[in-house]
């Protein structure tokens, strides 16, 4: 194994890591209108989320630093190629941002319910569109030999991306129900549990559409687990974690069921990187001009100095994030410096 | 305009937005770092209640910090790719260690720092302070290595792979201290913290002549006033000189356009305002003779280089560099004046408090604060101009070449509208919040600050996380000897 497929591995993780952790506090923007309805609901729900959701953006950062550092072409390419994808993604980030700390600043009904509605809709089109650049990586994309990605925006919303979409948004509101029934209580976490059963089962449903698709069609990640068919313990054991959820779920253990949900997210991350390995950006029409892991990575000195400063940040970054979730453990209570 | 000029716009722009709000949470952080130290050790409640105040509109600035600031780091590569791929290896190592080792830290505490007012001890909460506004200038600090790398690169090699040329690293040490590192982030470092303790003495001042919460805004402007005195005049006079000089061993173009010098002078004027005449070449204004040449060389019959030895090719936009700096260096002199004279006043029998011109013009101080900082930071890269990578990559040929002039135009246009809203709102709530006040001494007396986990091991000892509550209390171990009240 090289050290730029240590990196790949590595920025793998870190992408897991983000869609966990920023996952869950989307997902209960996600639900943030419907399981939560009065005032004070809508505090709680807020404040589930509010001393950890800036920790957990800074890993997409850190991803981002880690693609430009480790695989500079692939930063470069993907990051103009999806220009307007980005710009979207850009703009629900600060509208996400700027409705959490701005919600609970005025007292007016108008003020909050505003913010409550951007809150809501500016988690659902981040769920949804990092859904879509996921289905469009997998599926691949026209990439020329400069690096060069010349596709519209529209293009990035073919049926299969879409698809991935719905199954993001269905698969991050069942993780946030999770852990918005861990750490509320009453009649907002008996709804965040409704919902969130219906969000399993749309994912469920979904989820077995894009494996399917995947595998049927000609898609680039599908050739790989045809070729290696053992492969396909990856996601055996994600549909094992998601069966196990579905079981914590019903018995109401919403810990268990979030800590699944999570591995179930770090596994499919992790079949789908599998999928494309060792290309980091699959070219649709013509495979010569994928970038992949060996083109594209930094030179190994550049890789050897990110590998000490990551074998002596991360451990630090792992072990003081733990202790910060263990500080605010336990349900949610309002209090005067709360959103 | 294309997509390269709409690209320069819109970085410059988003950019500026951005630099308004960290050098605030590093100033401002030092001055709740100064209110947290003062509370542990007087047991005073109006230090709570400023640092329960001031932790909130801290709170404020750091979002909006954080949410204009992952749009810069997602810039490189959407408007800025055939650069990124220029300086991946090298810049892309900063930012990535920049994320591991500081960003992590200060979004993770600031969550203890903001909720920690009701739920942490005065001294763990002092500490969670600490790390957060540490790791606010450790962040500043990877931010200014790269930007120093594009100033003056060092620690690197040009290798063509696939075709295409790249900088890869030879030293990291290099690439982290490069010639103009240390000036630039003594200089940010500064400025950062005379705007923060210029934005409390302004707060203070206000109170002050609204006659509201007097007894907190005396303190306040008392702790305030003499940092700001201080970092002033450091900024003027050790700071901002040395980065002068820097910049004259290292750019010396860049000296001549931000001084509007066309030919090699020796007894060079130093320009205190002035106008730029481009096509006829002459900079006419207010100078001081031969200064130019005594700061930049220690002696005032050294030639500086004027613009005309290099080629016109090399110059940056000689106006507007020089209108940048000057108005930066203009306002640093100010500063330095209100701060000798407030803080003298404040001495003399505090007069300060009583002199309402004087306190008015503290009030307004900050904004100028910010507009020197922005001046600088224009100063520091339209005078980087026309490179992107000094001397190695120009920025017009930085530019993705896969975006499209519309796309440019619409992400600049919803930028304009989105920072315009944002501007607004965060004016608009920190206005109410300064309005509102610090809490009242009954609010800020009724959380029971004694019954707070005051050390790492009271917290893990702990059954659930808000102990607040009296039911839970009970179950607390009793709190440890250290604790007094």
């Amino acid at each position: 194994m090289s050290l730029a497929d240590l990196w790949f591995g590595i920025f793998v993780l870190i992408i897991a890591g983000y869609v966990i952790l920023d996952g869950f506090d989307i997902g209960v923007g996600l639900l943030h209108l419907f399981a939560a309805r009065t005032d004070d609901e809508r505090r709680r729900s807020l404040n589930s989320i509010g001393p950890v959701w800036d920790g957990n953006e800074v890993w997409i950062v850190l991803g981002g630093g880690v693609l430009f550092a480790a695989f500079p072409p692939v930063y470069a390419s993907l990051f103009s190629g999806f220009y307007v994808a980005f710009m979207l993604v850009l703009l629900v980030m600060i509208l996400r941002t700027v409705a959490i700390e701005f919600r609970s600043k005025r007292t007016a009904h108008a003020w909050r319910a505003t913010w409550d509605t951007v809150f809501s809709a500016a988690s659902l089109a981040f769920a949804l569109l990092l859904g879509i650049a996921f289905g469009n990586i997998l599926a691949g994309v026209p990439i020329n030999g400069a690096g060069d990605i010349h596709q519209s925006f529209i293009d990035l919303l073919n049926p299969y991306a879409l698809l991935v979409g719905c199954t993001a948004v269905a698969m991050l509101a069942a993780h946030g129900s999770f852990y918005l029934d861990l750490k509320t209580d009453g009649p907002i976490a008996d709804r965040a549990r409704r919902y969130g059963r219906w969000f399993m089962l749309a994912f469920a449903l979904l989820g077995t559409a894009v494996v399917l698709v995947t595998g049927l069609a000609d898609y680039h990640a599908g050739d790989r687990y045809h070729s290696n068919p053992w492969l396909i313990i990856i996601p055996a054991a994600a549909l094992g974690a998601m069966l196990l959820m579905w079981r914590f779920s019903s018995k109401r253990q919403p810990g268990k069921a979030f800590l699944l949900s999570g591995t179930m997210i770090a596994l499919l991350l992790v079949a789908g990187a599998v999928g494309i390995y060792p290309d980091l950006i699959v070219s649709s029409p013509d495979p010569g001009n994928s970038l992949s892991v060996d083109t594209s990575s930094a030179a190994s000195n550049s890789l050897k100095v990110m590998l000490v400063i990551a074998v002596i940040g991360v451990p630090l970054m792992l072990i003081y994030t733990t202790g910060i979730y263990y500080f605010f453990r336990g349900k949610t209570e309002l209090g005067p410096d709360s959103y | 305009m294309d997509a390269e000029q709409l690209s320069r716009i819109q970085f410059g722009f988003t950019a500026s937005f951005h630099f308004i709000f960290p050098p605030l949470s590093m100033g401002l952080g030092i001055m709740l770092v100064a209110m947290g130290i003062a509370s542990v050790h007087t047991h005073d409640l109006k230090w709570r209640r400023l640092a329960l105040f001031w932790t909130q509109i801290y709170g404020l600035i750091f979002a909006l910090g954080v949410a204009t600031g992952i749009v810069q780091e997602f810039e490189f590569g959407t408007n800025w790719a055939v650069y990124s791929r220029f300086v991946g290896n090298v810049f892309g190592s900063l930012l990535a260690a920049e994320g591991i080792f500081a960003f992590f830290l200060e979004g993770g505490f600031l969550g203890l720092m903001l909720f920690g007012g009701t739920r942490l001890g005065p001294r763990l909460w002092l500490a969670a302070t600490c790390i957060v506004v540490f790791a606010a200038h450790f962040s500043a600090l990877w931010i200014i290595m790269a930007n120093s790398w594009m100033q003056t690169p060092d620690g690197y090699k040009l290798v063509t792979v696939n075709g295409v040329q790249q900088a890869q690293m030879t030293s990291f040490v290099d690439v982290m201290f490069t010639p103009s590192f240390l000036a630039h982030i003594f200089h940010v470092f500064v400025a950062s913290w005379t705007a923060g303790s210029a934005l409390v003495l302004s707060v203070s001042a206000w109170y002050i002549l609204k006659k509201r919460y007097l007894d907190l805004a005396r303190a306040s402007f008392k702790l305030s006033v003499w940092p700001f005195a201080i970092f002033a005049i450091v900024n003027l006079c050790l700071a901002g000189a040395n980065q002068a000089v820097e910049v004259t061993n290292n750019q010396e173009v860049k000296l001549a356009a931000i001084e509007g010098l066309f030919n090699d002078q020796s007894c060079a004027p130093l320009y205190i305002f002035g106008w730029v005449d481009e096509s006829a070449q002459t900079t006419k204004g207010l100078h001081v003779p031969c200064l130019l040449s005594f700061l930049s060389y220690g002696s005032v019959h050294s030639t500086v280089q004027g613009l005309n030895s290099f080629p016109q090719s090399d110059w940056a936009p000689v106006n507007l560099s020089f209108q940048a700096y000057h108005l930066m260096f203009d306002l640093a002199m100010f500063f330095a004046a209100l701060g000798i004279v407030a803080a003298g006043l404040y001495v003399w029998k505090k007069k300060a408090l009583r002199w309402r011109w004087l306190l008015w013009l503290c009030v307004v101080n900050v904004v100028l604060t910010e507009v020197a900082i922005i001046a600088g930071w224009w100063t520091a890269e339209i005078g980087r101009q026309p490179w992107i990578v000094w001397n190695l990559l120009r920025t017009s040929d930085g530019v993705s070449t896969s975006i499209t002039t519309a796309q440019a135009a619409a992400s600049l246009i919803m930028f304009a509208l989105l920072y315009s809203v944002l501007l607004v709102l965060f004016l608009v709530l920190l206005n109410a919040r300064i309005r509102q006040g610090p809490p009242d001494e009954a609010e800020a007396a009724a959380d029971d600050v004694a019954q707070l986990p005051n050390t790492l091991r009271e917290i893990f000892r702990r059954r659930g996380a808000h102990a607040l509550v009296p039911a839970d209390a009970v179950a607390a171990p009793p709190p440890p000897e250290g604790v007094q009240q």
